[in-house]
C-alpha cells in the first residue's frame, strides 16, 4: 500500500493515538502505543486540524491561509509529516 | 549532573504467571504473593510517576491479570493522565474483564506469542492449553478494536516460523509486530544453548523483516531487536541509565532496568520508603551509571558513545564481571572473546538441550 495521501483523503488519528499537553517539557506530545512523539508547533498545527473530517487537501488550504505561507511548500511538508506517522500506523485515511 | 525526567515507567505488579517461558525476563529470585505492593501503593507510584514527567506507562509481570485490582490499577493510570499499556499472555483476560479495563481507560495491550502453532507454544509456554485460550482472547480484543501489538518472542525453536507468525499477527489485526529476539537475561542465562538461533537464522529473519515491513508497509509496523551475540555493537539499554525510562519491581523497589538487581553492589530504594522524586534524581543506584563518566576509555573515546552509552551493565556485569566496564557483546571491548566463547558452547550444547523453565513464586 502506498503511504502517500491523496487529496480526498481524510486522515485521522485511530483509537490509542492522541495528542497532550506536555506540561513538563512544554510542547505537545503525540501518544501512541508504547511511543511517546515530541511534537514542534508545526506538527501541533498540523495534527490539530486531523479530524477524520478534513480532507488532506482542506487541510492543507487551512495551514497555508493561516501561516500566509505558499501552499507546494506546505503541501510537501504535511505530506511528509503525515507519511511518517503513517508508516508507523499512527495514522490512518479515510477515502 | 543533571538527569532529564523519565518519559515511560515499567510496572511489574506481580511475578506471578501462569507460564513459565524459559525465557523470561523476571529476575530468578523473585517476589512472592504476599510481598506485592497493595492497590493504593501502586495508584500513588502512578500518580507520582505522571507528575514526575513519565507519559506511558506499561503495565506488566509476570502475568498482570493476575492481579485481581488490575482494572483499578489501569483506571488510577489513567486518571494520573498516563498512557496505559498492558503487557500480558492474555491469560486471565476474560470478556467481563476486558470489559472493565475498557471501562477503566485502557489504551493498549502488548500480547506476547510463544509460539504459532499450539504444540510449539504449549511447550515453550509450560502450559497446556494456553494457546488456545491466548487465541480466544486475541479474537475477543480484534473484535473490540482494542489497539494490538503482537510480541514474539523469537529462538532457535520459532524463527523458522517469522512468515506464519507476520500473517497471525495481520489476521488478528495487529497494527505492529514485535519480532524479538530472546535477550540472555533472567531465566534466558540458564537456557542459552537450547534458545540461541543459528547465525544463518538470525541473517533470514533479517531478510524476511526487511522484505515483509515493504510489503506490509501502513498496515503493519514492525520492530525488529536481533538477538545482541551476533552484533558488532551493543544495543542501548533503557535509552541510558537512569534516562528515559523506570521499572517498579513487584514489592516496591524502584529499578533502573528490570534486570538491575543483579548487580550485587547497588541497593535500590522502596516506592513505601522515599518518593520517586528523590529515588530518580538522588539515590546512588540510579547515580551509578549516569552518563558515560564512568566507561573505560575504550568507549569515552568511541564515536558510537552518544548512541549506546556503552550498553548494558548488566550484561557488562554477568559477562565481563563488572558492571561499569564496555559491554562485552562490543567488538571493541577486551572481554568480547567470552561473549564468542558463550555462543561456541551454546553451539555445541544445541543438539538435544532441554528447556530450564521459570519457577513460579507462590
Ligand atoms: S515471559 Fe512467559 S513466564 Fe514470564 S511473565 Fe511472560 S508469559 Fe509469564
Ligand atoms: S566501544 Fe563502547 S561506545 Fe563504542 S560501540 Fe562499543 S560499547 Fe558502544
Amino acid at each position: 500500500m502506498t503511504l502517500t495521501l491523496a487529496p480526498g483523503d481524510r486522515p485521522y488519528l485511530p483509537r490509542g493515538v492522541r495528542m497532550r499537553a506536555d506540561h513538563l517539557r512544554g510542547d505537545q506530545v503525540l501518544l501512541a502505543p508504547e511511543k511517546a512523539v515530541a511534537l514542534d508547533p508545526i506538527g501541533a498545527a498540523i495534527l490539530s486540524r486531523v479530524n477524520g473530517q478534513a480532507s488532506f487537501a482542506e487541510i492543507v488550504d487551512d495551514l497555508a491561509a493561516t501561516y500566509s505561507a505558499p501552499r507546494a511548500q506546505i503541501e510537501g511538508d504535511v505530506q511528509t509529516f503525515l507519511q511518517g506517522l503513517r508508516a508507523r500506523v499512527f495514522l490512518m485515511v479515510r477515502p | 549532573m543533571t538527569a532529564p525526567p523519565p518519559i515511560a515507567m515499567l510496572a511489574e505488579l506481580t511475578h506471578r504467571c501462569p507460564l513459565s517461558c524459559p525465557y523470561c525476563s523476571n529476575p530468578v529470585e523473585m517476589v512472592g504473593r504476599q510481598s506485592e505492593l497493595a492497590t493504593d501503593v501502586w495508584a500513588d507510584a502512578f500518580r507520582q510517576a505522571a507528575e514526575l514527567g513519565v507519559l506511558q506507562l506499561h503495565l506488566s509481570g509476570g502475568e498482570p491479570a493476575s492481579r485481581p485490582d488490575l482494572p483499578e490499577l489501569t483506571r488510577a493510570a489513567h486518571e494520573a493522565g498516563l498512557y496505559t499499556n498492558l503487557i500480558t499472555s492474555g491469560i486471565g483476560l476474560t470478556p467481563n474483564r476486558l470489559d472493565a479495563l475498557e471501562a477503566a481507560g485502557l489504551d493498549h495491550i502488548q500480547l506476547s506469542l510463544q509460539g504459532t502453532r499450539a504444540d510449539l507454544a504449549d511447550r515453550i509456554g509450560g502450559y497446556k492449553g494456553g494457546f488456545a485460550r491466548k487465541m480466544a482472547v486475541a479474537q475477543e480484543i480484534k473484535a473490540r478494536g482494542i489497539p494490538l501489538t503482537l510480541n514474539a518472542v523469537m529462538h532457535r525453536h520459532n524463527l523458522d516460523d517469522l512468515d506464519r507468525t507476520i500473517e497471525m499477527a495481520v489476521e488478528l489485526g495487529a497494527r505492529r509486530l514485535e519480532v524479538a529476539c530472546v535477550q540472555f537475561h533472567g531465566w534466558a542465562t540458564r537456557n542459552r544453548a537450547a534458545l540461541l538461533p543459528t547465525r544463518e537464522q538470525t541473517e533470514a529473519t533479517k531478510r524476511k523483516v526487511a522484505e515483509a515491513e515493504a510489503r506490509l508497509r501502513g498496515t503493519l509496523a514492525f520492530d525488529f531487536v536481533p538477538p545482541d551475540y551476533y552484533s558488532d555493537f551493543p544495543k542501548s539499554c533503557m535509552g541510558g541509565w537512569g534516562s528515559a525510562g523506570l521499572n517498579i519491581a513487584p514489592d516496591g523497589k524502584v529499578l533502573p532496568c528490570h534486570a538491575a538487581e543483579t548487580i550485587p553492589h547497588l541497593r535500590f530504594d522502596r516506592i513505601t520508603e522515599r518518593s520517586l522524586r528523590d529515588i530518580w534524581y538522588d539515590s546512588d543506584a540510579f547515580n551509578a551509571y549516569r552518563g558515560t563518566d564512568f566507561l573505560p576509555e575504550t568507549c569515552r573515546s568511541c564515536e558510537r558513545v552518544s548512541v549506546d552509552f556503552g550498553g548494558c551493565r548488566c550484561q557488562a556485569l554477568a559477562i565481563a564481571g563488572d558492571a561499569a566496564a564496555t559491554d562485552p557483546v562490543c567488538r571493541k571491548s577486551p572481554d568480547h572473546h567470552r561473549v564468542t566463547a558463550l555462543l561456541e558452547d551454546a553451539m555445541r550444547a544445541a543438539e538435544g538441550a532441554e528447556f530450564t523453565y521459570r519457577v513460579a513464586p507462590r
